[in-house]
């Protein structure tokens, strides 16, 4: 029996839902620590609960919001902690441009939608999911995203808020702003793979150090651009 | 900083994250990012996160703690230890606390 493509349609998306959560589920196991100790980091840091959470739900992005943070604590200016958001985030205006082409046909509200829960997983794993055919029409290609991220986005909002609470009950004696540089590191070792990212993390870190007393905390912006100053540089060297 | 303040930041950095991400699949799925801005971002993560670590080691409450009685260096350079061989958040995260704990009941209990 041939089905109607009314009835094609509706089973793709049905299978797309359910691959969705399938595909997420093992990444929601980091999500949930990552989320405690980001919301812990934000009432430790001096935020209260509210603005902590608010934050999560406007940006939606770890490490940014992290990073937000321990500017704020450390009583950066506006413009500065925006800039530094930005710089965190800059990985975004990849994946909207490499995921771009498998949207065509989308309602405009889903790529608003679909834009603001973009995340690292589900950029992922549409990417190499999108060129299956079943997975090749915008409805099914939506319901897929949308399940995916909408699942990791409640999972990272219920963990924020429950290590917010947790994180605004615990004394500042305890020092939690510290748990920001901390969860960090294993994301510097991370994003370490060759001699030119070494370099980078080196070069960044070391004027940071130097640079700590520059006004309004711009010595972390000017870290930055030496580090990546430095490993493009490098990369260049060796590539001609 | 203000409490006002706070939330202008809140609401800006918002603002700027969804435009980073809704650049390219809200208004072209033609263009391409030049190829110096990917060759940049490869080293961005490294770059910047490397910086926010190593300032918060060194600098804090407004200025230089460079003594060996600075309890965030030593625990911070044990985390890294650990950040080093797991690469894991978790792990890193929770090891820095407890030993940061640990300094801070020796050096200050």
């Amino acid at each position: 029996m041939e089905l109607s493509p009314d009835e094609t349609q509706a089973a793709e998306s049905r299978r797309a839902a359910s691959e969705g959560v399938k595909d997420v589920w093992p990444s929601l196991l980091g999500v949930v620590p990552f989320g405690l100790i980001t919301g812990a980091a934000g009432t430790g840091a001096g935020l209260s609960v509210l603005q902590t959470v608010t934050s999560s739900v406007l940006l939606f992005a770890g490490a940014s919001q992290l990073a937000a943070y321990q500017l704020m604590g450390a009583g950066s200016p506006l413009l500065v902690i925006v800039l530094t958001v930005a710089v965190v985030n800059l990985r975004y205006v990849m994946y909207s441009a490499s995921l771009a082409q498998y949207l065509v046909g989308w309602k405009p509200w889903w790529k608003v939608m679909g834009a603001y829960i973009l995340v690292d997983q589900l950029y992922a794993l549409s990417l190499h999911r999108f060129r299956e055919p079943h997975l090749s029409r915008p409805l099914p290609r939506w319901v897929y995203y949308i399940t995916g991220s909408l699942l990791t986005w409640l999972v990272w909002q219920v963990a924020v808020l429950v290590g917010a609470w947790l994180g605004a009950k615990v004394p500042p004696s305890w020092s939690l702003d510290f748990a920001i540089p901390l969860s960090f590191m294993a994301m510097v070792f991370a994003a370490i793979r060759d001699r030119p990212t070494a370099l980078a993390a080196l070069a960044g870190g070391v004027v940071a150090m130097f640079a700590a007393t520059l006004p309004y905390n711009l010595g972390l912006i000017v870290a930055s651009l030496a580090g990546i100053g430095v490993g493009m540089g490098l990369e260049r060297r060796q590539h001609g | 900083m203000g409490e006002l303040a706070i939330w202008i930041t809140i609401f800006l950095s918002g603002l700027v994250t969804f435009y980073l991400r809704y650049s390219f699949i809200g208004f072209s799925h033609r263009v391409q990012t030049p190829i110096w801005f990917r060759q940049a971002l490869r080293f961005v993560p490294a770059a910047v996160l490397s910086a926010l670590v190593c300032k918060a080691l060194v600098f804090y409450g407004g200025h230089y703690q460079l003594s060996l009685t600075n309890e965030r260096l030593l625990a911070g350079l044990v985390a890294a230890g650990v950040a080093y061989r797991t690469k894991n958040v978790l792990w890193t995260t929770v090891v820095g606390m407890l030993v940061l704990w640990g300094l801070q009941a020796v050096l200050h209990g």
